[in-house]
């Protein structure tokens, strides 16, 4: 038995490939048929329409769906808003979380890092579910943002911030200021960690050879500090983006009613029972991050990872 | 060295705006945490009035008589322990077949795995959910563990993945030099080493399980898991106060598995040096 183990052990120890196989093919299997099966099936329908009058799926290869998709003003709305909410978070976020990567990268013992780097990992990973509720307590009218501006007799600033046309609403909660708050708020963490990554790999000589050949320090950020960030900023967008695109609840919970991407998703696949239709929409974020990605290649943004 | 020291002295002195841009970064980041804790005592139960107007502690106890609510926690347990188990054996596999080989085709199948969490949650649910419809399966508490072991996968993947390329090849050689075969390399060599990374993998994936709202719910019939409890009392809010003590749950329960991957991440990262 001990000898047959043996003899076994030192087959595969010669054939790699034997082992490397063995291994891989549970998961393969898992995620080929399970996974990527599923995926292109639900994809594929977006080749398929829906029929005007019974309401079925006509299985047939056409590109109705997707012309009916880019040619209904509603529908290049829905495109156009969710795009735009997501650079606009994409940009926020960014605008917040610099201070805090350089802070972390520049400025700080090891054991504040360590502190800090907990700091910004807890909110990631702890419930996405709680921390958009906590919003939900934050916007409400009798809330703490509303109480704040009372307090500080402000409450016309707020007013003239709500009446704003097209980013103002009834109240904070039915806003895309809300909605622009509550994405910034859950994906900054995805913005400030590949930041700091980048930033750390600045090498303090280089700042010091700056200063040394005159600049002040405003210079040295601008010329030196930001461009070495930005792979690290075309990173952390990588996840902004991506995740304010495909994003459904928090539109759901906070938000008006008007709708977005995920949401177009969920109520053809549901009540509307328009699966191509939900297809098409879903192409939408895969399409554009796909060019996303790559052009963020393409400027080292996978190198800041 | 008057010049230097006082040239590192700027350098390391942070102006008085990026101070204050990072720590109200910071503020931006855990201020929400502490309201959820705040809300859970208040004696308010229409509004989400603040500052509070009283507190108590009787939401708590309102809570701990629930009978759905800890049915929707241990239907959450149940699902989470099952998938975190499915994606450390799958994860650890994939991870144990790619990190040293390269093949045609190695970076398609290291984006597919990275894919179910890389795509939006709802292009997954609804994938998912169609071909359960399309082969006939009824949805139960196992089509759930289908969805949640698929995108578990990649952080238990990522875990061991990082911690094989820093794991020197030549242990594994070195051991079957001395004699040892397939079983005890692994056993004595390879898990000890890897032990923490997987352990690290799976609390994360355990946290991420536990939480996820979106694939659960396409891939859910009947059953209420308790982030679809806290999903649908979000969206029409009925019992307030409540929703409140769930979410301080929800928060700690995933807290412990993160607080204590990082630690194991943390601990034994120190001692690779030695190793090597």
């Amino acid at each position: 038995m001990n000898n047959l183990l043996d003899s076994f052990s030192n087959f595969s120890y010669r054939n790699k490939n034997f082992i490397f196989l063995s291994f891989l093919i549970l998961p393969l299997l898992w995620l080929g048929i399970v996974y990527l099966g599923s995926l292109l099936i639900f994809l594929g329908h977006s080749f398929f329409h829906l029929d005007g009058f019974t309401g079925q799926i006509v299985y047939e290869f056409s590109f109705k769906t997707l012309i009916e998709l880019f040619s209904s003003p509603a529908n290049i709305d829905i495109l156009i808003r969710t795009v735009a909410l997501a650079a606009c978070v994409t940009i926020g976020s960014a605008i917040i979380g610099f201070p805090i990567a350089y802070y972390m990268a520049k400025f700080t013992s090891p054991k504040v890092k360590i502190f800090l780097f907990i700091a910004i990992m807890l909110p990631l990973w702890s419930s996405y579910l709680v921390r958009v509720y906590s919003w939900k307590l934050i916007l409400a009218k009798e809330g703490i943002i509303n109480w704040f501006f009372e307090k500080l007799n402000l409450e016309w600033l707020l007013d003239t911030i709500l009446s704003t046309p097209v980013i103002g609403g009834p109240s904070l909660s039915i806003s895309y200021i809300g909605m622009f708050l509550v994405f910034t708020y859950i994906w900054l963490p995805f913005m400030i960690l590949p930041i700091q990554a980048s930033l750390e790999r600045v090498p303090n000589s280089l700042i010091n050879a700056s200063h040394d050949l005159g600049a002040n320090k405003r210079q040295t950020f601008y010329k030196i500090i930001l461009p070495l960030a930005l792979p690290g900023i075309i990173a952390g967008s990588i996840f902004t983006f991506s995740l304010t695109l495909g994003d459904y609840i928090i539109p759901y919970i906070i938000g008006t009613s008007k709708f977005f991407i995920g949401q177009a998703v969920y109520t053809h696949q549901g009540t509307a029972g328009n699966i191509p239709l939900a297809a098409a929409f879903s192409l939408v974020p895969i399409v554009v991050m796909v060019v996303y990605i790559y052009i963020a290649k393409r400027m080292g943004a996978f190198n800041a990872l | 060295m008057l010049f230097r020291k006082g040239s590192i002295n700027k350098l390391n002195q942070a102006g008085l705006g990026l101070r204050f841009g990072a720590i109200a970064g910071l503020l931006f980041l855990h201020i929400p945490l502490l309201l959820i804790i705040l809300y859970a005592f208040t004696t308010e139960d229409k509004t989400y009035q603040f500052p509070p107007p009283g507190y108590t502690l009787k939401w708590f106890e309102i809570v701990l008589n629930r009978q759905d609510i800890w049915n929707a926690v241990s239907l959450s347990m149940q699902i989470a322990i099952i998938s975190t188990f499915l994606a450390i054996i799958l994860g650890t596999l994939a991870a144990g077949a790619l990190y040293k080989t390269s093949f045609f085709g190695k970076s398609s199948i290291t984006i597919l795995i990275i894919l179910p969490i890389a795509l939006p949650g709802i292009i997954t649910g609804i994938s998912l959910r169609s071909t359960f419809g399309v082969l006939g399966i009824p949805f139960s508490t196992w089509t759930i563990i289908i969805g949640h072991a698929t995108f578990c996968m990649v952080v238990v993947y990522n875990n061991v993945v990082a911690r094989l390329r820093r794991t020197s090849p030549n242990l594994i050689q070195a051991s079957m030099d001395l004699g040892a075969n397939n079983l005890q390399t692994f056993f004595y060599v390879i898990l000890p080493n890897m032990g923490t990374a997987i352990l690290a993998g799976g609390m994360l994936a355990f946290a991420l399980s536990f939480d996820e709202v979106i694939v659960t719910t396409f891939t859910a019939g009947q059953q209420t898991t308790l982030p679809i409890w806290m999903f649908s009392e979000l969206i029409r809010p009925r019992q307030r106060p409540i929703t409140n003590v769930v979410a301080i749950f929800i928060m700690f329960i995933t807290f412990i598995p993160i607080v204590f991957a990082s630690y194991m991440a943390s601990k034994t990262s120190g001692s690779e040096g030695s190793i090597k």
